[in-house]
């Protein structure tokens, strides 16, 4: 019971492609929950998890996981990545090359605990690459092993750094459920950093929403991400990609998380604020929209 | 001639095996900290390596001599509390090879090193392993070709070894007359046939270890060689 919540106060000068900006993350994060931070890219997503993590100290503030403290920059405590029990997947996976797969998984089980590796190399579907080294995987199968590696050390905290970023859309599906088992292994609380609607709805039980260094919204992906005064019942997110005048009326193309190009017709008074790259809403009200299936 | 000739090879053979290894023990730490430390003074620690590459041997060499001379405190301090005098002696070339070849055993493996992308270094700690434990099992595994290099140009360059052997060695035939040395000799007191005779095995000796290097590594990425 005493890991139940992690409690995180904590502020961190960075210098990213915008200025200097100082990163402050006052959060509280339960036991269980699987966490998507979300934000632009410079945003801090990955400074905070790696703080988290250990591997990059904040200037000042306070980590404490239970009654554990992990980072008091008071009381000059600073537990070392190897004192945390966290897993950590990185965005290029950092596969230890001269390993096969089942020594990159059996190296991260303190206890050489053997069946409980074989247990997860089973479980991401992994076994007839057991003897593999990583450069003869594919990406989506890196990522796989880097999951069950990360969960190898039966972890506390499972931290995610863009870990689909480097995939193809379709890869991308099927890892999110290998993402959302990986987190219903041993009861983890999850962190994974995104900037990707579509990964947010489908994995994040909460958003933490960062903006320049800052907390702008924690709460579940609904509350967050849809706008409730429109009653659409359809509604898509996406960004403008190409707007085309026709006769009367203008086309625009959307092209949504999901990668899909959407047109949309628009008339002269709707195109006035909106230009190419902006993000948009596309929706439409209950009963207009058809659908077949695929 | 024919004892006197194995002698020498197996002399100058001792004393690259020799040098190689003390380099190999001494030089994977130095090259972590090369490699990884930010510490401030570092451009010197990287100059102070990298000297034997500029210098003429024979300043190095003066430096030796003098240092071993017991007219100096460390040559002293040998003198008195152990009895060792180094200058023209076997134990003296070399204290004086492992200086002068350095270079050869740090640059590959710093640069090996560096290469590593850094999350594989970080990965390994979040899975709870000391940096210890991660250097051994994490980042020397991956720098294999940098690590054969390093060991295959330390050896070679030892036994090419020539102006600082002769200057804090001499040239005492089962002490410090190394293979090199004994060319020089044999060319002064013109036996040509056995000069040509150690020529040719120190010509073919090192382009074996140099063919045998890009053989193995030649599969390698470039970046990781050296």
């Amino acid at each position: 019971m005493e890991n139940d919540v992690m409690e995180l106060d904590v502020q961190k000068e960075l210098v990213s492609a915008h200025g200097r900006m100082t990163l402050t993350i006052k959060a509280q994060l339960l036991r269980g929950e699987l966490v998507v931070l979300f934000g632009e890219s410079g945003a801090g997503k990955t400074t905070l998890l790696r703080m988290i993590s250990g591997l990059t100290k904040p200037d000042s503030g306070i980590i404490k996981v239970g009654n554990s403290i992990w980072f008091d920059s008071d009381a000059g405590i600073n537990k070392t990545p190897q004192e945390r029990n966290i897993g950590f997947v990185f965005q290029d996976y950092a596969l230890f090359p001269n390993m096969s797969v089942f020594y990159n998984v059996a190296y991260g089980q303190p206890q050489g605990d053997q069946l409980y590796v074989k247990e997860l190399i089973q479980k991401f579907g992994l076994t007839e690459f057991s003897s593999r080294k990583p450069d003869k995987l594919s990406g989506g199968q890196k990522q796989r092993v880097a999951l069950a590696r990360a969960l190898a050390r039966k972890p506390d905290f499972l931290l995610l750094d863009e870990p689909l970023s480097a995939l193809d859309a379709d890869i991308r599906t099927s890892l999110q459920n290998e993402i959302l088992k990986a987190h219903g292994i041993n009861n983890t609380t999850t962190l994974l950093v995104s900037h990707d609607l579509t990964e947010v709805f489908r994995l994040a039980q909460k958003v933490l929403k960062i903006e320049n260094g800052a907390i702008t919204g924690f709460g579940k992906p609904d509350e967050l991400f849809l706008n409730n005064q429109i009653s659409g019942k359809v509604q898509i997110t996406g960004s403008i990609v190409k707007i085309q005048k026709q006769d009367t009326f203008y086309l625009l193309t959307v092209v949504t998380g999901m990668n899909q190009l959407i047109k949309v017709t628009a008339f002269e008074n709707d195109i006035q604020n909106l230009s190419e790259g902006d993000r948009v809403m596309v929706f439409a009200k209950a009963f207009s929209p058809l659908i077949m299936k695929i | 001639m024919a004892t006197s000739f194995i002698e020498t090879l197996l002399l100058t053979a001792r004393l690259a095996t020799l040098t190689t290894l003390i380099l190999l023990v001494v030089g994977l730490p130095v090259s972590y900290f090369m490699a990884y430390s930010r510490f401030r003074f570092k451009p010197l620690l990287e100059a102070m390596v990298s000297m034997p590459l500029v210098l003429p041997p024979s300043v190095i060499g003066y430096y030796l001599l003098v240092a071993y001379s017991p007219n100096y405190w460390f040559g002293r301090f040998l003198n008195e509390a152990f009895d060792v005098r180094l200058a023209f002696s076997f134990e003296g070339i070399l204290i004086a090879s492992v200086v002068f070849s350095v270079p050869f055993m740090v640059q590959p493996l710093t640069n090996g090193l560096r290469s590593i992308p850094i999350s594989l270094r970080e990965a390994s700690y979040t899975l709870g392993k000391s940096k210890i434990a991660t250097f051994f099992k994490v980042l020397l595994p991956n720098i294999k070709p940098s690590l054969i290099t390093a060991v295959a140009l330390t050896f070679a360059h030892c036994i090419g070894e020539f102006g600082i052997i002769l200057m804090v060695g001499g040239n005492m035939p089962g002490e410090t007359r190394v293979a090199s040395i004994a060319i020089y000799d044999e060319v002064q007191a013109l036996n040509f046939d056995a000069a040509n005779q150690y020529a040719l095995t120190l010509f073919l000796i090192s382009f074996v270890v140099l063919t045998l290097i890009y053989t193995v590594n030649k599969n390698s990425e470039p970046w990781k060689m050296m």
